[in-house]
Formats: C-alpha cells, structure tokens, sequence
C-alpha cells in the first residue's frame, strides 16, 4: 500500500439539485474520475482524483444533491451519512465544499447552515459566477464569508481557468490541517428549518443586490415552452423528431458498419482454417457481434437526446407537463425522468426512480419502466421494420417505416400507463400520493465537452456489454447451432440436425400460435440474457442455415421466409416480453427481494403471450398469414 | 391602514403576485403527506413567510400543477399541496 495514497484527504461536493455540482466535479478531475455503488445500496458513488497547485493529492467526492441532510431518499440518505462520517466503508470527509448556483443562492445557503453544524470544516463554491453577473447579480464575497462565517470562493466550472481559485483555496484550508469539532446536527423540524432559512435570507439581504428577477430567457422560454397546450404539443413533437431522427440520421452509418463486418467475414471466408474455426469466426463471432455493433449509432443518438434536454433544463419541464397525465395513471410526475431514460435503456431509468421518494410510487414506477421502448428492443425493431414495413412516405412526409417505429414506441406508453393505473388499484388502493414538488431550474446551455463524455460514456458502456454479455452469448448460440454436426452424407442444412433446432421444435407447440417458428424460439432464448442478441442469434442461425452468402442479407431471407403476420406477432412480442436478465437483476436489487422480479417477469410475460398471440391472429384474418 | 385578506395559493391564479403571509397545513387536508412533513418540505423548497411569490404557469388539465416563483426560484407543485401556502396580494 502507498501511504501517501492511503491518507489523501477527503474532500465532498455537496449541493442543491441542478446547482452545478456534477459540472465541477468534471472540472476539478476530468477523466480521474471512478463511478461505483456503494456497499449494499444502488447510490452511484462518484470518486475522483486531484493534485492541488501545491502538490497535495485529494480525493474529490461528489454526493447526491439534496436540499437538505434531513434525508427522505436512498440518495439523500447517503450525503446526509457521508457528511456525518457515519458511512462504515467511507472516510469521513476532511473538507466540505457547499456548491452552489450563484444565480440561485437561497435554499443553498439554508443547506450551508446546516453542514456548518456538522462540525467539520466547510466552504463554498459559488459555481456559474459568470451567469450572474451577466444577469447583474452582485455578490460581496467578503460580506457573504463574514455573514455566513464560511471562506466562500467563486468559480466557473466550465472555462479554462475557473476553478484556479477554489483549488488555491483548497490547499489554503487543507494545509491548516482542520480537525473536526463534535457535529451540533440534528434533524430539523419545521421551527428549525424556518429559523435557517430567515438567517439565509439575512445573509442573502446583506451580502447580494439582487431583484430576484426571473431569468429573461427562461421567462421568454417558459412562456411558450410551458404552455398549457402548446407546451405539450411541443413535448409530443420533441419526442416524435427524437424518434425520427433515431431512425433516419443513423441509417448511413449503420450501413457502414454492417458493410465493415460483412467485408471481414468474408475475409476470414477466404482463410485457410479448418471448416469448424472458420465457422465460427464468421458465423458465431463477426455476424453475431456485428449485428449488435451495428446499433451503436441509434444508442449514441437517443443518448444524445436524453443528455441534451437534460442539461437544457427541458427535464423538469417534461414532468411539470405530464405531471396530470401520468397522474391519471396513478403514476408520479417525477416518474417521467426515469421512464424517459427507460427509452436509452430500463436499467438507468430504474435506477433513476430514486428520485421518487415515496415507496409505493416507486414500486410501480418500477414495474412499469420495462415497458417503455429500450434501445435494445430498437435492433429487433429496426431488423423487422426494415424487411417489412414498405420504405414510403404516408401523408407526403412522414415515413412509413418511422411510424411503424412510433407506433411501437406507443405501444409500451400505453401499455406502461395501463399496468400502472391497475396497479395503483389493485396493489395500493390510494388515491393520494406523494406531492409533486420540483424545482425548475434556468435554462442553461449545455457544454459541448460534457454532453460528449456522457455520450462517450454510455457509448462505452454498450460496446464493453456488447463485448461480454452479448459476445458470449453468440458463441453460446453459434455452438449450440453448429454442434451436433450432421452425421456423413446428411442432405438437409446442417442446423437440422443440431440442439438449437431440437430446442426451438420442442417449445414450438408453445409459440405456434403466435406465428413463430423454430428458428425464432431459438433467438428468443438467448435473447433472455439481453434482447439485441435475438438478432445476432437470427443472424447466426439464418447464416449457419444458409450458408456463405447470408451473413450480410439477414433482413432479406427474413422477408422471403416469414409471413408479415408473424413478423409483426413479434414486433407486438418485444413491445411487452421481459428478454433482459440484467433489468431483472436491477429490479431485484433496487426492490431488495425477488417478490417484485416474479411480479415483472410474470405479467410481462402474459402480456407479450397475448399482444403476440391477438396479432397474429388478427393478422392472418385480414390475409397476412 | 388597510386589511390585505389572504387567499390559498392553491386558489391563485396565473399571474397573482403577493407574498407569503402563513403557512397552514389544515388548509391542505387532501395533500398526500402528513401536515408536519409538509411543512418540512415547503419551507426546504423557500416557502417561508415574507417570501414573494408570483404565480408563473399552470397546466392544461384542472390548471394543475403551478410554477410559482418564490424569491428567486422556481418551484413547480400541485394545487393540493399549495393550499398550505397562505398569501395576500400586498408588494
């Protein structure tokens, strides 16, 4: 162990929603940065290290936002124990910065009355001093420290040069080598909240000329952004261009990656290997990864998405406007962020529902955020559509194929709403729910720099899941279509003979009236694990099925083999089917128990059954069979 | 001197400006906290008395939930809740 590692001095972000603080922490350690859990709750711990001007090596932590340590959320809980040193597998922190909005003082100086009670030395960093003073807000540094009776420093978190003085500031304070006084904190009740914040006020009156006026370009923004009707017609339009955009802008690069991959199988076609290594180099390994790589586009897209509104401020707004909707369907206006995010992937966006603070919204926020139309769904979709759906315009400008998408999209909303709205009934039986309560920050807008590292970092995130979960899985699908190998003389295709068609024919009484056929309860079952692999799987099973030229066509040979009715019965089978072992996992680890996996894995199941089952049917009736 | 009468933010419409005169939690009996935990909250969020308030937006259905500016933040909440929010419409 190194010593001077081991003893590096703790220092902890603490903050107000939206007051910057994630863009600090950027700031102070760019890329030095770890995300984790910490031990036994699902909180991301975010860690990152610094060296000062004057050489001394810090570890920075960056806590959930809160307004107050009187904690009501998992989230919450976390900064209140990590603040209070009370967290078993964390050093207690030897320096607390209070981070927060220059534009936004007032509920962060009440939150630095209370870590000031903490006993443990404290500062603040007043982030995006260049917004406020463009806004005319004049803050006296000195009257504020005087006032506040903390060293209070300015910054910009996102120039060059910005943060220079809070990190002077920082070997100032870490070289006088502070010991922490007894904590006077206990959690406050209304009196004492009360009194706090006539004391920030105070402190606020005497150090800040200020009118308190509303931000002009958020105003001029809001008034049509917030719009009673127009507000959720631009919402509604934002969604649709979202998912247009998905679709369209990354078709030529999906065309290209899939081009790359379908060019080096054919290399490794022309190698000098034995029959079996080629195989499986071509057909389980190149084809396999290659159909899911070739997603990548489509995810960085809808991330960028997600992130951009997210840094615009947008979000808030999103659950200001649906908050009544999503209420009628017993569902919290909060609840939107982590739905929204369950369209990227359900795995952040349940991990998103921490937000909630009551249990019951929660939980049903939960179960239904699977629901909602992942990226992963997007590679069946987008295989399905494309074979057959028409590629034509409808109405003279919309594509007909998009639609398709759309609808699907729709299709998880309304099932998402209908689940929750029964649950709320069955399960709970209440009409009175956790408030609403949000701030709505400024619009800002969004860094180029960060924007890429959280694309980046998603993008990364898929492909190093791509790489593991999803590659070992092909090689489970490619053995298990490849082996046995037909016995000499055999004239049929060799898959025949092999365990994946011995399995897809036994479940085949089971799926048969849904349209599917064996080679699709083959791709289902691995599709288990995570549900882009149903595609590679087609792709495996159809190239080791067809031989040679298949690899690249897999779309093609699925329209000349499937009837529409079964290709749609499984576009309405991947709305509603739970095909993703690691959503299940997450459930299972934010719910604490499998009670809730059983109820997820359960309903979605019947449900997929019957949306397959109807759409064939019906589609066979009107003569797509 | 004159008696402002004092109404229920719940009850305001877009556009009220006033400032905040008491917060009283038996006017809000259908929100879905109890009344102390209410109060923690509301005064966490800025609503404490002598704040201004202005009432910014509010939605399509049944004018719910509001944006209400309080000092120099925006705080969106739904009108139950707001009933707690006493306010009279002095500068």
């Amino acid at each position: 162990m190194n010593a001077a590692v081991e003893l590096a001095p703790v220092v902890a972000l603490v903050g107000n929603p939206n007051c910057g603080k994630t863009a600090l922490f950027n700031a102070l350690t760019g890329s030095r940065q770890k995300v984790a859990n910490y031990p036994g709750v699902t909180v991301e711990k975010k860690v990152g290290r610094l060296t000062t001007p004057g050489g001394r090596s810090i570890e920075i932590v960056d806590l959930p936002g809160t307004y107050s340590l009187r904690a009501r959320s998992p989230d919450e809980e976390i900064t209140r124990d990590a603040v209070l040193g009370k967290l078993a597998t964390e050093r207690a922190p030897d320096l607390i910065i209070c981070v927060a909005d220059a534009s936004n003082l007032r509920l962060a100086l009440r939150l630095a009355l209370e870590l000031k009670q903490v006993g443990r030395p404290v500062m603040m960093s007043l982030n995006m001093m260049d917004i406020a003073r463009k806004r005319g807000i004049e803050i006296d540094l000195e009257t504020l420290e005087r006032e506040l009776g903390v060293p209070v420093v300015s910054s910009v978190a996102v120039r060059r040069g910005g943060t220079d003085t809070l990190l002077a500031a920082l070997d100032a304070r870490l070289a006088a080598n502070e010991a922490a006084g007894p904590s006077a904190w206990r959690p406050p009740d209304a009196a004492g909240l009360r009194g706090g914040q006539r004391e920030a006020d105070r402190v606020l009156r005497a150090a800040i000329r200020q009118a308190g006026h509303l931000d002009p370009r958020t105003a001029k923004a809001d008034a049509v952004l917030l719009h009673p009707v127009g507000g959720l017609v631009i919402l509604l339009a934002i969604l649709f261009v979202m998912f247009q955009a998905v679709f369209a802008w990354a078709r030529p690069l999906m065309d290209a990656i899939s081009e790359g991959f379908s060019w080096l199988g054919a290399l490794v076609g022309q190698a000098p290997l034995p029959d079996l290594v080629r195989s499986f180099l071509k057909d389980g390994l190149i084809a396999g990864v290659g159909s899911v790589i070739v997603f990548l586009p489509q995810i960085v897209i809808l991330f960028f998405f997600i992130l951009l509104l997210e840094d615009l401020g947008y979000m808030a707004r999103a659950a200001f406007l649906m908050d009544r909707i999503m209420g009628g369907a017993g569902l919290h206006g909060r609840a939107f962020i982590p739905l929204l995010s369950s369209f990227a992937c359900a795995i952040p966006g349940i991990m998103a529902t921490r937000v909630i603070d009551d249990r019951r919204d929660r939980l049903t926020t939960i179960l239904v955020a699977p629901l909602m139309t992942c990226s992963a769904r997007i590679p069946v979709y987008t295989l399905i559509i494309s074979a057959f759906i028409p590629d034509r315009e409808v109405w003279g400008f919309v594509g007909l194929q998009g639609l398709v998408m759309f609808g699907l999209y729709a299709a998880g909303i309304a099932g998402a709403l209908t689940v929750s709205f029964l649950a709320k009934r069955l399960f709970w039986r209440t009409t009175a729910g956790e408030p609403f309560m949000l701030e709505l920050p400024d619009y800002k807008l969004p860094q180029a720099k960060s924007l890429a590292f959280g694309v980046w970092s998603r993008a990364l995130a898929f492909l190093k899941r791509a790489g593991t979960t999803i590659l070992s899985m092909m090689i489970l699908i490619w053995a298990l279509a490849s082996f046995p190998q037909p016995p000499e003389g055999a004239t049929g295709p060799s898959i025949d003979y092999s365990l994946a068609a011995k399995i897809g024919r036994a479940i085949e009484p089971v799926t048969a009236p849904l349209g599917f056929n064996w080679q699709i309860n083959v791709a289902l079952i691995p599709g288990m694990a995570a549900r882009e692999v149903a595609v590679g799987a087609l792709g495996t099973i159809y190239a080791v099925d067809a031989g040679e030229e298949a690899a690249g066509k897999i779309g093609k040979i699925l329209a000349e083999q499937w009837p529409l009715a079964t290709a749609l019965a499984l576009l309405a089978w991947y709305v509603f089917a739970p095909q993703c072992a690691s959503t299940l996992a997450v459930i299972r680890r934010e719910t604490g128990g499998w009670s809730w996996v059983g109820v997820t894995f359960v309903y979605m199941l019947a449900l997929a059954y019957a949306a397959a089952l109807a759409t064939n049917q019906i589609a066979r009736a009107f003569g797509a069979g | 001197m004159t008696i402002n009468p004092t109404i229920a933010l719940g009850d305001a419409r877009v556009g009220f400006r006033g400032r905040i005169a008491a917060l009283d939690l038996a006017r809000a009996p259908a929100a879905g906290l109890p009344p102390a935990e209410l109060e923690r909250r509301l005064i966490e969020l800025g609503f404490v008395e002598g704040a201004t308030v202005e009432l910014l937006h509010q939605g399509l259905f049944g004018g719910d939930p509001i944006a209400v500016r309080v000092a120099a933040t925006t705080i969106a909440l739904r009108r139950r809740e707001a009933m707690a929010v006493m306010v009279t419409d002095q500068p």
